[in-house]
């Protein structure tokens, strides 16, 4: 079994939670015997490839010749971003318009021959035409590879992986980690949402990271639940070691790590707050990140009059987040809408009490979580209270709460997508 | 001799608890969950309760005695049927008045304080037997503890307080090769005598009657006459206990069990050798065969049959620790309200909310708990208690 992969990033350059995902999805393939080729925007060189082999866009030239082009343009000439929609066409006008585009792409490509795109491969603001040039690349290593499936990861690869089908012909699975629901709530930017739509209903099968998500695809996206599985993710610690702190202050510090915006639910963590520090005066809050809700957040907290007791730190990396896990008694996590959730699970692997959202991916793997919804701030402040106040709660959470994350392995979610392979090659045959 | 049939049947409903928030710590003591109980209490009385009550009547005015049952009603459900449904209250004085219906002696909590300490334990079956008194004009000769937890010295301390009877589980860890169709004594003292649950005859009706993937499904009243008589070819009684809800509410009506109920007795009947007897009968009547050991509490919870459900995590003995240390001040503190909540508060059924167990197994977990997590429950508990605890008079 051999896979083309198409991911954004990959560990060590990494700017969020998909390319440790990317990663320990990829060993575990590699330990169920699943070979894959992973292509990046633009690898590194400093890339692990013991268990995958790295292909980097940048250095491939998406056409060589001339027959290359035309059958590109034949096959993926869709991906273009410009709409040959325009209104009160006729069918001969508008089949003259078409051909009046496909020429005018003609021209665009004969003068980029054998050239080479330089990826960012970053989040910037030319994202959507690097995720084109993307899908154009991704045509030429299809043609220029053997494998069984596709495999694309999240919105920004979809567009790769159809152009990698059209070519080859071979069934593509798309990845979904996220959503446009998941990044900016009803406020959604229609072209990712088409992006992802289109993905979708290219996809021969579609996996979603959670219950949650797979939801979200079938009902917002209006995907067929019969090709939706769900694998929920898992988590690698063998390269962690928890860490003894001493702490500055003599109280109990409760932590938020994570981008201050509406999805992760900030004010609910500071309306808690309010409640708690009404009845216990010994307990500090930590609220860890930055984002744009973050100015809203210290004058809340200002007006609320608990600043003494509630403190910002800022966005924090790589070592101060391990430091906030060790100073931490209890870890937060109200995210209104959560894929996935990794932090949970690195702040019970460092030994601290956890409580989720039931809105969150990750509630649905967990049992020693205390789970609440994000809007009841009660239950949110109770439980607090509960994990300061009764040494069982915590000490029993804390427990079983290590055993359980540890028994999160990417060899499962390895096994589960194999099988998911498995069926689009039965299907085919 | 005839051989035996002992019918016997638990009736109980805990006060469940309100949500409790930390923050009504020290403001409120409103702790149970009023519109809950009242809504559980009427339900099951016009589910279980009645119907099964005026089934249970007419068998035994149609045998003319020959179809006796005996129930135990904690004391805790007694107050909440006089508080939501009297006439099932009225229905089971009805039953007594027969003269063919035994009642039989538990904690009057529901408690289980026959795990922590034999005064409490003495104390809260005392108060229980009165309440059994007043309502159904017997006195209890026939003990059964909560959950029918028992130890060789629970079954000890039980015998000094009188009782000559008591019922527990025939579990299979400690019967061993033994067949729980016997009557057994208890290790220490051999005047109590035991009667064991025959485990799979009974959860045949209490778990598997609507089961259709059970390949016995359906359950006939012949059938299980048959197996019945079959049991005790050989052995001298079978000893059917369960809980008197599995009557229409475990097993809803529609699952046949009321039809199933009202033919039982008469197929058991129909087989000459067969007699129908309440527990003090059954036990006075036959011989023992030997003392059972059990050095451990046993119960009749889940596959384990052991009092894991509910001290079997860190959260429960906590809980359960924290609500005996207040005790003392509560019994010598002449606070009606405080002891009565505090008699509540003891009821297993709050420890089993706790129970971590369920996350692996237990659909029969899910069906009695109103928390979706056991840290929920937890966290309600310790909440309440620590506004009681507030409450109680230091001394």
């Amino acid at each position: 079994m051999k896979v083309l992969m198409f991911g954004w990033e990959f560990p060590p350059h990494i700017s969020g939670g998909l390319g440790t995902a990317c990663d320990g999805l990829t060993r575990g393939l590699a330990k169920h015997q699943v070979k894959v080729l992973f292509v990046m925007p633009s690898a590194s060189g400093d890339e692990d490839q013991s268990a995958v082999r790295i292909i980097n866009a940048s250095d491939v030239a998406a056409f060589q010749n001339r027959e290359e082009a035309r059958e590109l343009i034949e096959k993926v000439q869709f991906l273009k971003v410009t709409s040959n929609l325009i209104p009160y066409l006729g069918p001969d006008e508008f089949t003259e318009q078409v051909d009046l585009e496909r020429e005018k792409e003609w021209n665009e490509f004969r003068i980029s021959f054998g050239q080479k795109f330089k990826f960012s491969g970053k989040y910037g603001s030319n994202l959507m035409e690097e995720v084109m040039r993307y899908s154009l690349v991704a045509s030429a290593i299809a043609r220029q590879n053997q494998f069984d499936v596709i495999h694309a990861h999240d919105w920004l690869t979809y567009m790769a992986g159809i152009a990698a089908k059209r070519v080859s012909g071979k069934p593509l699975v798309v990845h979904v980690h996220a959503t446009e629901f998941d990044r900016s709530g009803e406020n959604i930017n229609k072209q990712v949402y088409d992006l992802e739509k289109r993905g979708m209903e290219a996809a021969d099968r579609v996996i979603a990271v959670s219950n949650l998500t797979r939801n979200i695809v079938i009902n917002n996206y209006h995907i067929d639940p019969s090709k939706v599985f769900t694998v929920h993710n898992a988590v690698d610690f063998s390269t962690v070691e928890n860490r003894e702190i001493t702490k500055g202050v003599p109280e109990k510090i409760v932590t938020f790590l994570g981008r201050i915006t509406f999805q992760k639910g900030p004010e609910y963590f500071i309306e808690a707050a309010y409640k708690v520090l009404q009845k216990i005066k010994d307990v500090r809050f930590v609220m860890a990140g930055s984002g744009d809700l973050f100015n809203r957040s210290v004058r809340r907290v200002a007006k609320l009059g608990i600043s003494s007791h509630f403190h910002f730190t800022g966005f924090l990396r790589g070592e101060d987040v391990k430091n906030m896990f060790a100073y931490s008694d209890v870890y937060v996590m109200p995210s209104v809408s959560e894929p996935f959730g990794i932090s949970p699970l690195e702040a019970m692997k460092a030994n601290v009490p956890t409580i989720i959202s039931k809105q969150s991916g990750v509630a649905e793997v967990l049992d020693h979580a205390i789970k609440v919804d994000f809007w009841d701030v009660n239950a949110l402040a109770d439980a607090i209270y509960g994990l300061l106040t009764y040494p069982a709660l915590s000490a029993m959470t804390v427990r079983c709460g290590l055993e359980e994350v540890n028994a999160l392995k990417w060899d499962n979610a390895a096994m589960k997508v194999k099988q998911i392979y498995e069926s689009l090659k039965e299907e085919k045959s | 001799m005839k051989k035996t049939l002992c019918l016997y049947f638990q009736v109980h409903q805990p006060y469940r608890l309100r949500q409790y928030r930390f923050f009504d710590i020290g403001k409120n003591h409103d702790y149970f969950d009023e519109f809950a109980n009242k809504t559980i209490m009427t339900r099951v009385a016009s589910r279980c309760y009645i119907p099964a009550n005026r089934i249970i009547l007419d068998l035994i005015k149609e045998f003319n005695g020959a179809f006796k049952v005996a129930y135990s009603i904690s004391g805790i459900a007694l107050e909440q049927m006089e508080q939501f449904a009297p006439r099932a209250l009225e229905s089971f004085q009805e039953l007594a008045q027969t003269g063919h219906v035994e009642f039989l002696a538990e904690t009057y909590s529901h408690s289980l304080a026959s795990l922590i300490s034999p005064r409490k334990f003495k104390d809260q079956i005392k108060v229980h037997v009165k309440a059994v008194e007043k309502n159904f004009g017997q006195k209890p000769k026939t003990f059964r503890n909560t959950e029918l937890i028992y130890s060789d010295t629970i079954g000890e301390m039980v015998a000094n307080m009188g009782f000559t009877t008591m019922l527990t589980e025939g579990a299979r860890h400690i019967m061993g090769w033994k067949s729980p169709d016997y009557l057994y004594v208890n290790a220490l003292n051999p005047k109590l005598k035991l009667l064991l649950r025959n485990f799979r005859l009974s959860d045949d009706i209490a778990f598997r009657f609507s089961d259709k993937k059970w390949a016995d499904w359906p359950l006939t009243a012949e059938k299980y006459a048959g197996w019945i008589a079959g049991a005790l070819e050989k052995d001298d009684m079978v000893n059917i206990f369960m809980d008197y809800e599995s009557f229409g509410e475990h097993q809803p009506a529609s699952s046949g069990i009321f039809d199933f109920l009202k033919a039982m007795p008469g197929m058991i009947l129909n087989h000459t050798n067969l007699e129908i007897l309440t527990p003090s009968q059954a036990a006075a009547k036959h011989q023992p065969i030997a003392p059972l050991n059990v050095p451990y509490a046993i119960s009749w919870a889940d596959e384990e049959r052991d009092i894991s459900a509910w001290l079997g995590n860190e959260l429960q003995t906590e809980a359960f620790q924290n609500l005996y240390k207040i005790e003392d001040q509560v019994r010598k503190s002449n606070d009606p309200d405080l002891q009565r909540d505090f008699r509540r508060l003891q009821a297993s059924d709050h420890f089993y909310y706790m129970c971590t167990k369920f996350f692996s197994d237990g659909d029969v977990h899910k069906y009695f708990n109103p928390y979706d997590t056991p840290y929920e429950a937890f966290i309600n508990y310790m909440n309440v208690l620590s506004d009681i605890t507030l409450r109680t008079p230091k001394q």
